[in-house]
Protein backbone atom coordinates (compact mmCIF):
# COMPACT_ATOMS: atom_id res chain seq x y z
CA UNK A 1 0.00 0.00 0.00
CA UNK A 2 2.14 2.98 -1.29
CA UNK A 3 -0.72 5.34 -0.94
CA UNK A 4 -1.93 3.94 2.12
CA UNK A 5 -1.61 7.17 4.11
CA UNK A 6 -2.85 9.75 1.13
CA UNK A 7 -6.36 7.60 0.92
CA UNK A 8 -7.16 7.28 4.70
CA UNK A 9 -5.99 11.06 4.99
CA UNK A 10 -8.37 11.85 1.78
CA UNK A 11 -11.49 9.87 2.98
CA UNK A 12 -11.15 11.53 6.28
CA UNK A 13 -11.35 15.05 4.83
CA UNK A 14 -14.36 13.54 2.45
CA UNK A 15 -16.11 12.55 5.88
CA UNK A 16 -15.42 15.70 7.26
CA UNK A 17 -16.81 17.87 4.51
CA UNK A 18 -19.64 15.90 4.15
CA UNK A 19 -20.57 16.44 8.06
CA UNK A 20 -20.21 20.32 7.06
CA UNK A 21 -22.68 20.04 4.24
CA UNK A 22 -24.92 18.22 6.42
CA UNK A 23 -24.73 19.92 9.67
CA UNK A 24 -24.98 23.02 7.63
CA UNK A 25 -28.28 21.93 5.73
CA UNK A 26 -29.79 21.37 9.23
CA UNK A 27 -28.52 24.60 10.78
CA UNK A 28 -29.69 26.31 7.89
CA UNK A 29 -32.78 25.09 8.24
CA UNK A 30 -33.38 26.77 12.16
CA UNK A 31 -31.83 29.63 10.92
CA UNK A 32 -34.26 33.09 11.03
CA UNK A 33 -33.43 35.83 8.37
CA UNK A 34 -30.71 38.09 8.65
CA UNK A 35 -28.79 35.65 11.03
CA UNK A 36 -25.29 33.79 10.25
CA UNK A 37 -24.09 30.65 11.51
CA UNK A 38 -20.48 29.36 11.22
CA UNK A 39 -19.11 32.29 12.96
CA UNK A 40 -16.06 32.24 14.32
CA UNK A 41 -15.02 30.50 18.00
CA UNK A 42 -12.53 33.22 19.22
CA UNK A 43 -15.98 35.98 18.47
CA UNK A 44 -17.85 33.18 20.45
CA UNK A 45 -15.71 33.65 23.36
CA UNK A 46 -15.58 37.02 23.38
CA UNK A 47 -19.26 37.65 22.91
CA UNK A 48 -19.22 35.30 26.01
CA UNK A 49 -17.33 37.51 28.14
CA UNK A 50 -18.88 40.80 27.17
CA UNK A 51 -22.37 39.11 27.97
CA UNK A 52 -20.86 39.49 32.03
CA UNK A 53 -20.49 43.44 30.94
CA UNK A 54 -16.82 43.53 30.56
CA UNK A 55 -15.20 46.19 28.34
CA UNK A 56 -11.95 45.03 26.39
CA UNK A 57 -9.58 47.55 27.92
CA UNK A 58 -7.68 48.30 24.85
CA UNK A 59 -8.81 48.24 20.79
CA UNK A 60 -6.84 47.24 17.98
CA UNK A 61 -4.88 49.74 16.52
CA UNK A 62 -5.55 48.57 13.25
CA UNK A 63 -8.44 46.41 11.78
CA UNK A 64 -8.73 44.96 8.61
CA UNK A 65 -11.58 47.57 7.10
CA UNK A 66 -13.64 45.40 5.27
CA UNK A 67 -14.48 41.25 5.41
CA UNK A 68 -12.96 41.23 1.84
CA UNK A 69 -9.44 42.56 2.75
CA UNK A 70 -9.22 40.67 6.04
CA UNK A 71 -9.23 37.32 3.50
CA UNK A 72 -6.70 38.96 1.36
CA UNK A 73 -4.51 39.16 4.18
CA UNK A 74 -5.70 35.61 5.14
CA UNK A 75 -4.89 33.97 1.54
CA UNK A 76 -1.56 36.18 1.89
CA UNK A 77 -0.98 34.32 5.05
CA UNK A 78 -1.23 31.15 3.51
CA UNK A 79 0.52 31.76 0.21
CA UNK A 80 3.44 32.57 1.95
CA UNK A 81 3.54 29.28 3.78
CA UNK A 82 2.39 27.22 0.99
CA UNK A 83 5.05 29.27 -1.29
CA UNK A 84 7.91 28.01 1.50
CA UNK A 85 6.94 24.54 1.31
CA UNK A 86 6.73 23.69 -1.94
CA UNK A 87 10.44 25.63 -2.30
CA UNK A 88 11.84 23.46 0.14
CA UNK A 89 9.77 20.22 -0.72
CA UNK A 90 10.62 21.07 -4.36
CA UNK A 91 14.51 21.52 -3.38
CA UNK A 92 14.87 18.06 -1.42
CA UNK A 93 13.06 16.00 -3.96
CA UNK A 94 15.28 17.57 -6.77
CA UNK A 95 18.44 17.04 -4.75
CA UNK A 96 17.04 13.42 -4.24
CA UNK A 97 16.83 12.47 -7.87
CA UNK A 98 20.16 14.11 -8.89
CA UNK A 99 22.15 12.30 -6.33
CA UNK B 1 -7.41 30.11 20.51
CA UNK B 2 -6.70 33.73 20.06
CA UNK B 3 -7.53 36.04 23.05
CA UNK B 4 -8.86 39.22 21.07
CA UNK B 5 -7.10 42.63 22.05
CA UNK B 6 -8.29 43.92 25.43
CA UNK B 7 -10.03 40.83 26.50
CA UNK B 8 -7.30 39.78 29.04
CA UNK B 9 -7.67 42.30 32.01
CA UNK B 10 -4.65 43.42 34.51
CA UNK B 11 -2.80 41.68 35.64
CA UNK B 12 -3.41 38.67 33.33
CA UNK B 13 -2.17 39.37 30.31
CA UNK B 14 1.48 40.60 32.20
CA UNK B 15 1.17 37.25 33.90
CA UNK B 16 1.53 35.33 30.40
CA UNK B 17 3.65 37.36 28.97
CA UNK B 18 5.81 36.79 31.91
CA UNK B 19 5.56 33.43 31.71
CA UNK B 20 5.79 32.89 27.81
CA UNK B 21 9.20 35.23 28.00
CA UNK B 22 11.28 32.45 29.37
CA UNK B 23 10.27 30.15 26.75
CA UNK B 24 10.81 32.75 23.79
CA UNK B 25 14.84 33.36 25.24
CA UNK B 26 15.23 29.92 25.46
CA UNK B 27 13.97 29.71 22.34
CA UNK B 28 15.96 31.76 20.45
CA UNK B 29 19.01 30.53 21.87
CA UNK B 30 18.13 27.32 20.39
CA UNK B 31 17.63 28.68 17.11
CA UNK B 32 20.99 30.54 17.53
CA UNK B 33 22.67 26.95 18.29
CA UNK B 34 20.85 25.19 15.57
CA UNK B 35 22.14 27.95 12.51
CA UNK B 36 26.08 27.59 13.84
CA UNK B 37 25.87 23.50 14.38
CA UNK B 38 22.90 22.05 12.37
CA UNK B 39 22.58 24.40 9.50
CA UNK B 40 21.54 21.10 7.55
CA UNK B 41 17.96 21.37 9.35
CA UNK B 42 17.27 24.80 8.64
CA UNK B 43 14.98 24.13 5.45
CA UNK B 44 12.81 21.97 8.03
CA UNK B 45 12.55 24.92 10.09
CA UNK B 46 11.53 27.04 7.64
CA UNK B 47 8.84 24.32 6.70
CA UNK B 48 7.95 23.87 10.48
CA UNK B 49 7.11 27.76 10.22
CA UNK B 50 5.62 28.22 7.00
CA UNK B 51 2.94 24.84 7.99
CA UNK B 52 1.62 27.49 11.11
CA UNK B 53 1.66 29.75 8.30
CA UNK B 54 -0.89 28.45 6.32
CA UNK B 55 -2.86 26.02 8.96
CA UNK B 56 -3.34 29.31 11.15
CA UNK B 57 -5.35 30.99 7.96
CA UNK B 58 -7.45 28.33 7.26
CA UNK B 59 -10.55 28.89 9.25
CA UNK B 60 -12.88 25.36 9.20
CA UNK B 61 -16.00 24.59 9.83
CA UNK B 62 -16.63 22.71 12.50
CA UNK B 63 -19.73 20.48 13.34
CA UNK B 64 -21.38 22.42 15.95
CA UNK B 65 -22.02 25.83 13.27
CA UNK B 66 -19.16 27.71 14.69
CA UNK B 67 -15.55 28.10 12.90
CA UNK B 68 -11.93 27.36 14.34
CA UNK B 69 -8.38 27.02 12.68
CA UNK B 70 -5.71 24.78 13.30
CA UNK B 71 -2.11 25.83 14.60
CA UNK B 72 -0.06 23.49 12.88
CA UNK B 73 2.48 24.17 15.65
CA UNK B 74 3.10 20.98 16.88
CA UNK B 75 4.89 19.99 13.60
CA UNK B 76 7.51 22.62 14.58
CA UNK B 77 6.81 21.18 18.36
CA UNK B 78 8.13 17.40 17.23
CA UNK B 79 10.80 18.83 15.41
CA UNK B 80 12.89 20.95 17.57
CA UNK B 81 10.54 20.80 20.75
CA UNK B 82 8.32 23.93 22.59
CA UNK B 83 10.74 26.82 22.62
CA UNK B 84 11.77 26.86 19.11
CA UNK B 85 8.11 26.51 18.32
CA UNK B 86 7.06 28.99 20.42
CA UNK B 87 9.47 31.52 18.59
CA UNK B 88 7.35 30.17 15.18
CA UNK B 89 4.16 30.45 16.68
CA UNK B 90 4.83 34.42 17.84
CA UNK B 91 6.07 35.30 14.52
CA UNK B 92 2.80 34.42 13.28
CA UNK B 93 0.96 35.71 16.13
CA UNK B 94 2.38 39.14 15.49
CA UNK B 95 1.75 38.67 11.89
CA UNK B 96 -1.97 38.41 12.56
CA UNK B 97 -2.05 40.91 15.37
CA UNK B 98 -0.82 43.10 13.12
CA UNK B 99 -2.32 43.13 10.23
CA UNK B 100 -5.75 40.94 10.81
CA UNK B 101 -6.73 42.78 14.01
CA UNK B 102 -7.14 38.43 15.03
CA UNK B 103 -6.01 38.06 18.60
CA UNK B 104 -3.69 41.11 20.30
CA UNK B 105 -0.52 42.78 21.18
CA UNK B 106 -1.56 42.63 24.91
CA UNK B 107 -2.94 39.33 24.44
CA UNK B 108 0.62 38.17 22.78
CA UNK B 109 2.03 36.63 26.07
CA UNK B 110 -1.09 34.39 26.42
CA UNK B 111 -1.67 33.21 22.72
CA UNK B 112 2.32 32.42 22.63
CA UNK B 113 1.76 30.38 25.85
CA UNK B 114 -0.79 28.00 24.14
CA UNK B 115 -0.32 28.14 20.79
CA UNK B 116 3.40 28.00 20.55
CA UNK B 117 4.56 26.95 24.06
CA UNK B 118 1.66 24.39 25.86
CA UNK B 119 0.84 22.45 22.37
CA UNK B 120 4.09 21.58 20.71
CA UNK B 121 5.26 20.77 24.74
CA UNK B 122 2.33 18.10 24.19
CA UNK B 123 3.49 17.14 20.64
CA UNK B 124 7.41 16.90 21.84
CA UNK B 125 6.51 14.41 25.01
CA UNK B 126 4.09 12.38 23.01
CA UNK B 127 6.47 12.34 20.11
CA UNK B 128 9.59 11.57 22.74
CA UNK B 129 7.89 8.51 24.55
CA UNK B 130 6.09 7.11 21.19
CA UNK B 131 9.27 6.45 19.84
CA UNK B 132 10.97 5.60 23.15
CA UNK B 133 8.09 2.89 23.61
CA UNK B 134 8.28 2.18 19.48
CA UNK B 135 5.43 2.72 18.84
CA UNK B 136 4.69 3.07 15.52
CA UNK B 137 6.05 6.79 14.04
CA UNK B 138 3.13 7.67 11.87
CA UNK B 139 0.68 6.97 14.65
CA UNK B 140 3.05 8.91 17.07
CA UNK B 141 2.67 12.10 14.88
CA UNK B 142 -0.79 11.91 14.41
CA UNK B 143 -1.71 11.71 18.41
CA UNK B 144 1.38 14.17 18.91
CA UNK B 145 0.04 16.96 16.37
CA UNK B 146 -3.38 16.15 17.48
CA UNK B 147 -3.24 16.92 21.15
CA UNK B 148 -1.17 19.91 20.47
CA UNK B 149 -3.94 21.26 18.63
CA UNK B 150 -6.38 20.22 21.06
CA UNK B 151 -4.48 20.72 24.38
CA UNK B 152 -3.96 24.87 23.14
CA UNK B 153 -7.61 25.34 22.91
CA UNK B 154 -8.43 23.95 26.49
CA UNK B 155 -5.02 26.31 27.91
CA UNK B 156 -6.66 28.88 26.17
CA UNK B 157 -10.35 28.10 27.82
CA UNK B 158 -8.29 27.85 30.99
CA UNK B 159 -6.48 31.30 30.92
CA UNK B 160 -10.20 32.66 30.17
CA UNK B 161 -11.67 31.38 33.12
CA UNK B 162 -8.99 32.77 35.79
CA UNK B 163 -9.25 35.77 34.23
CA UNK B 164 -13.24 35.53 33.91
CA UNK B 165 -14.78 33.56 36.72
CA UNK B 166 -18.12 34.97 37.03
CA UNK B 167 -20.21 33.98 39.50
CA UNK B 168 -19.68 30.52 38.20
CA UNK B 169 -16.46 29.79 39.96
CA UNK B 170 -12.97 28.63 37.87
CA UNK B 171 -14.50 25.40 37.02
CA UNK B 172 -18.13 27.19 35.84
CA UNK B 173 -16.35 29.49 33.15
CA UNK B 174 -14.20 26.57 32.42
CA UNK B 175 -16.41 24.48 30.92
CA UNK B 176 -18.72 27.44 29.44
CA UNK B 177 -15.04 28.45 27.34
CA UNK B 178 -14.18 24.67 26.79
CA UNK B 179 -17.52 24.54 25.23
CA UNK B 180 -17.01 27.08 23.13
CA UNK B 181 -13.69 26.29 22.00
CA UNK B 182 -12.10 22.46 22.71
CA UNK B 183 -15.67 21.15 21.34
CA UNK B 184 -15.36 23.29 18.30
CA UNK B 185 -11.75 21.97 17.76
CA UNK B 186 -12.18 18.05 18.09
CA UNK B 187 -12.47 17.83 14.38
CA UNK B 188 -10.10 19.90 13.71
CA UNK B 189 -7.54 18.66 16.06
CA UNK B 190 -8.29 15.10 13.96
CA UNK B 191 -7.52 16.80 10.55
CA UNK B 192 -4.65 18.55 11.79
CA UNK B 193 -3.32 15.31 13.01
CA UNK B 194 -3.66 13.76 9.70
CA UNK B 195 -1.99 16.44 7.50
CA UNK B 196 0.70 16.47 9.92
CA UNK B 197 1.20 13.20 9.78
CA UNK B 198 1.24 12.83 6.04
CA UNK B 199 4.68 15.59 5.84
CA UNK B 200 6.28 13.83 8.17
CA UNK B 201 6.04 10.93 5.81
CA UNK B 202 7.33 13.15 2.95
CA UNK B 203 9.94 14.43 5.34
CA UNK B 204 10.80 10.70 5.87
CA UNK B 205 10.70 10.12 1.98
CA UNK B 206 12.85 13.11 1.11
CA UNK B 207 14.82 14.13 3.74
CA UNK B 208 15.67 11.42 6.59
CA UNK B 209 18.77 12.18 7.39
CA UNK B 210 17.82 15.65 9.18
CA UNK B 211 15.58 13.69 11.39
CA UNK B 212 18.36 11.14 12.44
CA UNK B 213 20.65 14.21 12.88
CA UNK B 214 18.10 16.10 14.73
CA UNK B 215 17.58 12.55 17.21
CA UNK B 216 14.27 12.25 16.07
CA UNK B 217 14.68 8.86 14.26
CA UNK B 218 17.02 5.97 14.57
CA UNK B 219 18.50 5.02 11.16
CA UNK B 220 17.03 1.40 11.57
CA UNK B 221 13.51 2.64 12.31
CA UNK B 222 13.91 5.49 8.98
CA UNK B 223 15.15 2.39 6.76
CA UNK B 224 12.27 0.34 8.18
CA UNK B 225 9.59 3.44 7.27
CA UNK B 226 11.42 3.99 3.52
CA UNK B 227 10.98 0.20 2.96
CA UNK B 228 6.68 0.05 3.76
CA UNK B 229 6.42 2.96 1.59
CA UNK B 230 8.43 1.83 -1.15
Amino acid sequence: MKYGMEIAVAALIIVFAAVFLVQDAAIQATLGDGQEAWGGADGEAAGLIEATGYEPWIEPFWEPPSGEIESLLFALQAAIGAVIIGYIFGYWQAGRKAA
Amino acid sequence: MHIMEGFLPSPWWEIWILVSLPFIVIGLYQLNKLVREKREALPLLAVAGAFVFVLSSLKLPSFNGSCSHPTGTGLGGILFGPCIAAVLGLIVLVFQAVFLAHGGITTLGANVFSMGIAGPAVAYLIYKAGTRAGANTYATVFIAAALADLVTYVVTSIQLALAFPGTTGFFGAFSAFAAVFAVTQVPLAIIEGAIIMLVFKYIVQLKPEILTRLNLLSESTVNKLREAAA
